[in-house]
């Protein structure tokens, strides 16, 4: 099968992968670009392991087909820090105790930071409607809703330099 | 298998009729979990997303175009949209999670047919027409004669959904959407059920739509309640035809999601509820949008 040339921007550099047309966009980020961060739970956009940002848009990477990425803007958990500086999302995360295994937790922060973008001061209730698309057999949620609701006041008071908007 | 994205529909349907194993979509929130089970992989992949026709919300002269293949968040959030249907934008806030209402459309829950679908009931109280393209022009047909059975349409392999048209409503008209699931978020339907009103100045119902999903192998009218509506005030009397005849038009499987005795009891209390909600904002709104 002919491969289909993919060039787009992936936490801001731009990247050229080689990918089939079945495959899907959470299968090239982890096995064309090396990207592993973003995780297969279960394959069919019910678990939120594999959210990333595409064009701006929280999306499940396991239900995109990576050649929809071409010519597109792509985030993911691995473009979350700067250089050794956590996102107050991570630091909060790591703060709240809010992982055990860990495997949720890409998709997590990336739907914690796609509603901070749009809502830099959400509701325990918003927070826990912007997170229901992500399942965590590990910490029963409070924790990561602490988290979320901690990195928010946070960001409020020091926002990121050079966030985008 | 390949995969393109035209810009224009024109292109989309050459593409179409170019390759007899086509396969259009818009999310594919639906169609990757299907080829994972087994849905045969079409050899060419028609990404509608790309046509801009297709995923814009628009309002002109009475008239709103949904296209097919906008984001149900964009939907569910359309400030035109609210106000005139906020029913509509209820079902589409519905669907699934952020993830998923970031990539799911309108087109695609029309077209996926399955009984479940949160906005079909929306669309058939609304009147909702949608037009289909195909080489030989555009066609219009009503939402309600698109879906034939679980999973099956009546649209041609050479044909997709273009867009979607609903009227503006008249005055002291509204819609309401309620699903029944036995949690808060993220689940189908057990029973979903639509409705739009228009009272008169006297709070007296004149017109009347009900839809009942999940209930049946497709959406279904209810046009037993809608008499008992029409004409009438929204009393206790009334209310308790709505319920009988809505229970009576369901025809529903039993699934681990409920039996069929708790589906059509369900279908009841939906439509009793949902035509309340419905009346309550057709009170509150008054006039035209």
């Amino acid at each position: 099968m002919n491969r289909t040339h993919v060039t787009c921007m992936i936490n801001d550099d731009e990247t050229e992968f080689l990918c089939d047309n079945d495959e899907s966009l959470l299968d090239a980020l982890r096995d064309e670009v090396g990207l592993t961060g973003a995780k297969e739970g279960c394959g069919t956009g019910d678990c939120g392991a594999c959210s990333i940002i595409l064009n701006g848009q929280l999306i499940c990477a396991c239900l995109a087909f990576a050649p929809e990425a071409n010519g597109g803007t792509i985030e993911t958990v691995e473009g979350m820090a700067d250089g050794d500086r956590l996102h107050p999302l991570q630091t909060s995360f790591l703060e709240e105790a809010s992982l055990q295994c860990g495997v949720c937790t890409p998709g997590f922060l990336m739907a914690a930071k796609a509603l901070l973008e749009n809502n830099p001061d959400p509701t325990e209730t918003e927070v826990r409607y912007a997170i229901a698309g992500n399942l965590c057999r590990c910490t029963g949620y409070d924790k990561i809703v602490r988290a979320v609701l901690g990195a928010a006041a946070q960001m409020r008071k020091n926002p990121i330099e050079g966030a985008r908007p | 298998m390949r995969y393109v994205r035209p810009g224009t529909v024109d292109e989309a349907v050459s593409l179409l009729n170019s390759e007899p194993e086509s396969c259009v979509f818009a999310g594919a929130t639906d169609l990757v979990p299907q080829m994972q089970g087994g849905r045969p992989e079409p050899k060419l992949m028609i990404d509608l997303k790309g046509i801009p026709r297709l995923v814009k919300v628009s309002y002109s002269n009475g008239q709103l175009v949904v296209g097919a293949a906008t984001p149900v968040s964009i939907v569910k959030v359309d400030d035109n949209l609210k106000a005139a249907f906020p029913g509509l934008s209820e079902s589409s806030g519905l669907i699934g999670s952020d993830q998923i209402q970031n990539r799911a459309s309108l087109g695609g829950n029309l077209c996926t047919a399955s009984p479940g679908a949160d906005t079909i009931p929306s669309l058939m109280v609304n009147s909702a027409r949608v037009v289909i393209a195909s080489s030989g022009g555009t066609r219009t047909i009503p939402v309600s004669d698109v879906v034939t059975g679980p999973g099956s349409v009546s649209l041609k392999s050479n044909e997709f959904v273009v867009e979607f048209i609903l009227d503006a409503p008249p005055k002291r008209t509204a819609d309401a959407y309620l699903r029944f699931i036995p949690r808060t978020e993220m689940d189908i339907a057990v029973v979903g059920a639509a409705a739009r009103l228009t009272l008169d100045d006297a709070d007296c119902c004149t017109e009347a739509l009900v839809a009942i999903g999940a209930a049946a192998p497709t959406v279904v009218r209810a046009p037993v309640a809608e008499n008992a509506l029409r004409g009438n005030p929204i009393n206790d009397e009334t209310l308790a035809e709505v319920m009988a005849a809505a229970s009576a038009v369901c025809s529903p499987i039993s699934d681990k999601r409920g039996t069929k005795e708790y589906r059509r009891q369900v279908a009841g209390v939906l439509a009793k509820r949902v035509v309340l909600q419905a009346a309550k904002r057709a009170k509150e709104k008054g006039g035209a949008v």
